[in-house]
C-alpha cells in the first residue's frame, strides 16, 4: 500500500464508521454502533503508531502532495493535500489513541443515554475532523479542519439539548470560537495576499523570509510589520480555539457536554490544535518577536489566573477544565519561548494524563451516579480502587512529579522560559513558577477532596440542593441523574471505564521519560518545526537537559518547581485533611478575593455586557435604522411611495379629453422639427 | 407673371380663405361647404401640377362623397352650436403662436440653401396627348397591385365597421325576417283544436219567464 | 414661372391654418375631423407637388393611397361620432372624459 492510501485510510476510517453510526444509527443498533465507531478509530490509531514508528527510526519519508483539488477559484486553486511529517505523526498517534481510549471509556459512561449512536458518530467525526487538520498542508484544508472540530465540539457540548445550560454553553462556545476564527481567517487572507498567493504551506514558509521587513498600512499612516500582523491574527485564531486569555470563557462551560468529550476533545485533542498550529506556523513565528512577546503574555495570564479559578471551584470537572486552561497557558508560554518542540511534547503529555484526569473524574461522577460536586464526596478511594490509583498518578504527572511525563515537559517549559530573551519572559517566567504551586494545591485539594477523609455524601445530602444556585452546571431535577442516596454507596466503575483509565495512566506516567529525549533533544523534529536558537536561545536550554531523562529527573530534586509543587501538595493536605476549618476561615477573611474568583474575575459577566448587550444593541440599530428605516422605509416603500407620487403627477398629464392628447402631439410634432431641422432653422 | 402664375395666386388666396373660414366658421354647415370650396381650389391647383385623374378623384370622391357624408352627419345631429362656441377664441393665441411657429420654421427650412429647392425644375413638358389616367393605371395595375388591392380591402373594411357601428336595433321598428318566413312549419302556426260536437240544452223555462217579463 | 417651393409653401401654410383649427374647435369633433381632411389635403400637396417636379408618378400613386384611408378615416370617425351623439347627445368633446387617469 502506497503512503497516500495509508494516509487517507487514516483520515477517512472514522468517517465511516461516524456516517454509520450517524446515519444509520437507528438501524443497527446500540452494539454494532460501538464496533463501527470503535473499529474505525482503532484502523487509525494502528496505522496511525505505524507511521510515527516509520519516522522514529527514519524509515518513513515526509509526505507532501495534494490528494484532491477541492476548487478552483480564479487562479487560486484549493486543494486537499496531506503533510505528513514527525510532527503530524505524533498528533496523529495522540489523536487517535486518546480517541480510541474515549471510544471504548464511553460504552460505559454513556450507557444509558437514549443518544448513544448520535454520541458515537459524533466523536468519530471529530477524529476524522482533527486529522483532517492535522495532516492538512494548507491553510485552507487547516481552517475546514479547524472550524469541524468546533462544529463538532459545539454538537457536543450541547449534546444534552434540552438542557438550557448546556445551550448556553455551546452558543458561548460557538460565539467565542469565531472571535478567533475571525481573526484566523483574517491571517489566511494576509498570507493569501502576500505570501506568493499559494495556501500551501511549503510554498508560504518559502516566501516568508523574503517579507521579513515588509511593512503594510491597515491603518493609514502607521507601517506595521506584515509577518507580525500575520501572526497575531493567525494568533488570534489559536487563541479562541485552544482557549487562551482573554478568549476562554467558552472552556469551563464546555464542561456541560458528556465527560468523555471534556476528555477528548476540551482537554486532549481540539484545544491544543491552536498550540500545533503554531507550532506549524513557527517559520514565521519565529521572524517576529512582538508576536512571539504578544503570545508569552497571552500564555503567562492563563497559566497563572486560570489555575487561580481552579482552587475555587467545587465541581469536580471544573477543576480539571481549569486546570486544562492553565496547562494550555503552559504550552503557549512555550511557544512564546520558542520552544515549539516543547510546547508540542506537552500537549502529547499532557493529552494523556489530562484525558486520564477527565475521565477518572468521569469515572468519579459514574460512581456518585452523576453528582458531580466535590463537597459531596470523599473516601472514595476504598469503593473505587483503580479510579483512585488512575487519578493519583494523573494528579502527581500533572504536578510535575520527577519521572512522570508532566514534569518533563514542563520542566522543558520552565527551563525554557527561564533562558528566553524576550520581553515578556520575565512576566512568564514567575507566572510559570507560581503556577506550578497553584496547580499542585487545586490538584491535591481536588485529589483529597474526592478520595480521601470523610464520606459525606450520606450528611451533606439533605443540603446537596441548597447550593444549587452558586453553580449553573447542577443537574436539573428532572433529568434521571440524582446523586446518591443516603444509603446508597459509591461503585467502581465497569471494566470498558477502568481499562482506557489504565491504559492511559501508563504513558502519563512513562511517556515524559522515554520521549523527552528523540522530542525535545533530538532530530525527531527537525526540518518541521524550525527555531531560530541564535535570536531566541530558551530553547537551547531545554535542549541541553534533555539530553539526559534520568539525570534531569533526580537533579529536579533540588530545583524550585519541585519544592513549590510538594509546598502545593502539603499545604492542600493541610488545609483539606488536617485543618478544614483553615480553608472555610480564610474564605471568610478574604472574601473579596474568594468573590472575584468565584465569579471567574467576572469576565463573563463583563463580555456579557460589552459583547453580548453590544451586539445587541448594534442589531437593534440595525435593525431599526438600517432595516425597518432604510431599506423597509427608504428602499421599499420609499420606492413605491415615488412611484405612487409621480403616477399622481403625470395622472394630471391624462386628462381624456381628446384635444390635449392633440395639442401635446402637435406641440411635440413642433418640437420635433425645430430638433431635426435645427440646422436649418439656426442658420 | 404668366397664365398660370395668376390662376395659381388667385386659387391659392381662395384656398387659404376657405380654409380658415373652415376653422373658424360658426356653423359646421358652413364649415363643410367652405370645406367643399378648398377641395375645389385644391383641385385646381392639382390640375396646374398635371396631376388630373386625381384632380377629378378628388372632386368626386371628397366633394362627392366625403363632404356629402359630413353634410348628412352634420344636418342628422341636433348640435349645440353654441355650447360648443364657448370659450372659442380664449385658445386663440397659442393656437396662433404655434401655426405661427410652424409656418415661419417651415419657411425658413424649405428657403434655406440647404434643402435646395431650387434645384428641382419641371421635367420637359409632357405630349399634348399623353394622359395621366392610363399612366397612373398601368402604375396601380402592375407595381402596386398588392397594395392597390390592400387598399380596396381597406375600403370594404371601412364600409363594414361604419355599418356595423351605427347599426341598431329599434324597439319601434316594425320588420319581417325572409328567413324565418320562409322556415316556417304548419305546426308553428296552425293550432287543432279538437271540440266536442254536443248540441248544448236550451233552457226553454227560462226563455220564457225573459219573455214574460 | 411657379416652382416647387410656391407650392410647398401653400402646403406649409394649409398646414398650419388645420393646426390652428384643431386648436380652436378643441370641443367639436365634426370640425376637428375636417381639420384633419385639412391637414391630409396639405400633405396631398407635397406629394404631387414632388411628383410633378420629379416627372415621377409614384407621389400620385401615395395620394391614391391616402384618398382611399383618409375616405375610410373619416367613414368610420363619422360613424364612431353618430355613435357617440345617440350615446351622449353631444359632441362636446369635454363630455368624453372617461379616460381620465
Amino acid at each position: 500500500m502506497d503512503m497516500k492510501s495509508l494516509y487517507l485510510l487514516i483520515a477517512l476510517s472514522p468517517l465511516v464508521g461516524s456516517v454509520i453510526a450517524g446515519l444509520f444509527g437507528w438501524a443497527i443498533g446500540r452494539r454494532a454502533a460501538h464496533v463501527v465507531t470503535i473499529l474505525g478509530v482503532a484502523v487509525s490509531a494502528v496505522l496511525s503508531i505505524g507511521v510515527l514508528k516509520g519516522f522514529l527510526d527514519g524509515s518513513t519519508q515526509v509526505f507532501n502532495a495534494p490528494v484532491y483539488t477541492w476548487l478552483t477559484v480564479g487562479g487560486f486553486e484549493f486543494s486537499v493535500g496531506f503533510l505528513v511529517d514527525s510532527l503530524t505523526a505524533m498528533m496523529l498517534v495522540v489523536v487517535t489513541s486518546v480517541s480510541l481510549m474515549v471510544h471504548i471509556y464511553t460504552i460505559g459512561y454513556m450507557h444509558e443515554d437514549p443518544g448513544y449512536q448520535r454520541f458515537f458518530s459524533y466523536i468519530s467525526l471529530f477524529t476524522f475532523s482533527m486529522l483532517m487538520l492535522v495532516m492538512s498542508n494548507n491553510f485552507i484544508q487547516l481552517f475546514f479542519g479547524w472550524e469541524a472540530v468546533g462544529l463538532v465540539s459545539y454538537l457536543l457540548i450541547g449534546f444534552w439539548f434540552k438542557r438550557p445550560t448546556a445551550i448556553f454553553a455551546n452558543l458561548k462556545a460557538f460565539l467565542v470560537n469565531r472571535v478567533g476564527d475571525f481573526g484566523f481567517l483574517l491571517g489566511i487572507g494576509l498570507v493569501l495576499a502576500y505570501f506568493g498567493g499559494s495556501l500551501n504551506y511549503s510554498d508560504v514558509f518559502a516566501a516568508a523570509p523574503a517579507l521579513a521587513s515588509k511593512t503594510i498600512q491597515i491603518i493609514p499612516g502607521v507601517e506595521w510589520s506584515l509577518l507580525t500582523v500575520t501572526c497575531i491574527l493567525l494568533f488570534i485564531g489559536a487563541m479562541g480555539k485552544s482557549a487562551q486569555f482573554p478568549l476562554h470563557v467558552w472552556l469551563p462551560d464546555s464542561m456541560e457536554g458528556p465527560t468523555p468529550i471534556s476528555a477528548l476533545i476540551h482537554a486532549a485533542t481540539m484545544v491544543t490544535a491552536g498550540i500545533f498550529m503554531v507550532s506549524r506556523m513557527s517559520p514565521l513565528f519565529e521572524m517576529s518577536d512582538t508576536a512571539l512577546n504578544v503570545v508569552m503574555v497571552a500564555g503567562s495570564i492563563t497559566a497563572l489566573f486560570m489555575g487561580f479559578l481552579g482552587v475555587v471551584q467545587n465541581d469536580i470537572k471544573r477543576v480539571v477544565a481549569y486546570s486544562t486552561l492553565s496547562q494550555l497557558g503552559y504550552m503557549t508560554v512555550a511557544l512564546g519561548a520558542s520552544a515549539y518542540s516543547v510546547a508540542m511534547f506537552h500537549v502529547m503529555t499532557h493529552a494523556f494524563f489530562k484525558a486520564l484526569l477527565f475521565l477518572g473524574a468521569g469515572s468519579v461522577i459514574m460512581g456518585m451516579h452523576h453528582d458531580q460536586d466535590m463537597r459531596n464526596m470523599g473516601g472514595l478511594r476504598k469503593y473505587m480502587p483503580i479510579t483512585w490509583i488512575t487519578s493519583l498518578l494523573g494528579s502527581l504527572a500533572l504536578i510535575g512529579t520527577p519521572f512522570f511525563s508532566g514534569f518533563y515537559s514542563k520542566d522543558s517549559i520552565i527551563l525554557a522560559v527561564e533562558h528566553s530573551n524576550l520581553a515578556a519572559s520575565g512576566f512568564a517566567y514567575f507566572a510559570v513558577i507560581a503556577g506550578v504551586f497553584v496547580t499542585a494545591f487545586y490538584s491535591f485539594r481536588m485529589y483529597f477532596l474526592v478520595f480521601h477523609g470523610k464520606e459525606r455524601w450520606m450528611e451533606n445530602h439533605g443540603s446537596h440542593h441548597a447550593h444549587e444556585g452558586d453553580h449553573d452546571d447542577e443537574e436539573p431535577s428532572d433529568d434521571h441523574h440524582h446523586g446518591l442516596g443516603p444509603n446508597d454507596k459509591p461503585h467502581e466503575s465497569p471494566w470498558v471505564v477502568t481499562l482506557p483509565l489504565a491504559l492511559l495512566a501508563i504513558p502519563s506516567v512513562l511517556i515524559g521519560f522515554f520521549a523527552i529525549h528523540p522530542l525535545v533533544g533530538g532530530e525527531f523534529f527537525n526540518g518541521v518545526i524550525f527555531t531560530n536558537l541564535e535570536a531566541h536561545p530558551g530553547l537551547e536550554a531545554a535542549m541541553h537537559h534533555a539530553h539526559d531523562a534520568m539525570a534531569m529527573g533526580l537533579h529536579a530534586f533540588v530545583t524550585l518547581p519541585f519544592w513549590l509543587a510538594a509546598a502545593g501538595v502539603a499545604l492542600a493536605w493541610f488545609f483539606y485533611m488536617k485543618a478544614p476549618h483553615i480553608p472555610a476561615a480564610i474564605k471568610q477573611k478574604f472574601s473579596g478575593v474568594h468573590t472575584l474568583l468565584e465569579n471567574k474575575y467576572y469576565m463573563d459577566e463583563l463580555y456579557f455586557a460589552v459583547f453580548a448587550k453590544g451586539s445587541r444593541a448594534l442589531g437593534t440599530f440595525f435593525w431599526k435604522v438600517g432595516d425597518m428605516l432604510l431599506i423597509d422605509g427608504l428602499l421599499v416603500n420609499g420606492s413605491a411611495r415615488l412611484v405612487g407620487s409621480v403616477s399622481r403627477a403625470v395622472r394630471k398629464l391624462q386628462t381624456g379629453f381628446i384635444y390635449s392628447y392633440a395639442a401635446v402631439m402637435i406641440i411635440g410634432v413642433l418640437v420635433l422639427m425645430t430638433y431635426w431641422f435645427k440646422p436649418l432653422i439656426l442658420r | 407673371m404668366s397664365f398660370q402664375a395668376v390662376v395659381f395666386y388667385v386659387l391659392s388666396l381662395i384656398l387659404i380663405v376657405a380654409a380658415f373660414r373652415v376653422v373658424t366658421a360658426k356653423n359646421p354647415v358652413h364649415a363643410a361647404l367652405y370645406l367643399v370650396l378648398a377641395f375645389f381650389t385644391a383641385s385646381g391647383h392639382w390640375l396646374l401640377l398635371q396631376a388630373e385623374f386625381l384632380a377629378i378623384a378628388l372632386v368626386l370622391v371628397y366633394v362627392g362623397a366625403v363632404m356629402v357624408l359630413f353634410l348628412f352627419v352634420v344636418m342628422m345631429l341636433d348640435i349645440n352650436i353654441e355650447k360648443l362656441r364657448e370659450g372659442f377664441w380664449q385658445n386663440f393665441p397659442l393656437a396662433g403662436t404655434v401655426a405661427l411657429v410652424m409656418v415661419a420654421e417651415m419657411l425658413l427650412i424649405l428657403s434655406s440653401p440647404e434643402a435646395n429647392l431650387a434645384g428641382f425644375q419641371a421635367g420637359p413638358a409632357v405630349a399634348a396627348d399623353a394622359s395621366n389616367v392610363r399612366e397612373l393605371g398601368r402604375q396601380l395595375y402592375t407595381v402596386y397591385l398588392l397594395p392597390f388591392e390592400a387598399a380596396a380591402v381597406v375600403l370594404l373594411v371601412a364600409m363594414v365597421a361604419a355599418i356595423g357601428i351605427t347599426m341598431r336595433k329599434r324597439a319601434d321598428s316594425k320588420y319581417i325576417n325572409p328567413a324565418e318566413q320562409v322556415r316556417v312549419r304548419r305546426n308553428d302556426r296552425v293550432r287543432v283544436v279538437q271540440v266536442q260536437a254536443v248540441k248544448p240544452e236550451v233552457d226553454t223555462a227560462s226563455d220564457t219567464n225573459e219573455q214574460q217579463a | 414661372m411657379l416652382s416647387l417651393t410656391h407650392f410647398l409653401v401653400l402646403a406649409g401654410i394649409l398646414f398650419a391654418i388645420s393646426v390652428l383649427g384643431i386648436f380652436l374647435n378643441r370641443k367639436n369633433l365634426i370640425i376637428l375631423l375636417m381639420a384633419i381632411e385639412l391637414m391630409l389635403l396639405a400633405v396631398n400637396y407635397n406629394f404631387i407637388a414632388f411628383s410633378h417636379y420629379l416627372s415621377d408618378t409614384a407621389g400620385q400613386i401615395f395620394v391614391f393611397f391616402i384618398l382611399t384611408v383618409a375616405a375610410a378615416e373619416s367613414a368610420i370617425g363619422l360613424a364612431i361620432l353618430v355613435v357617440l351623439f345617440r350615446k351622449l347627445d353631444s359632441i362636446n368633446v369635454e363630455d368624453l372624459g372617461s379616460l381620465k387617469g
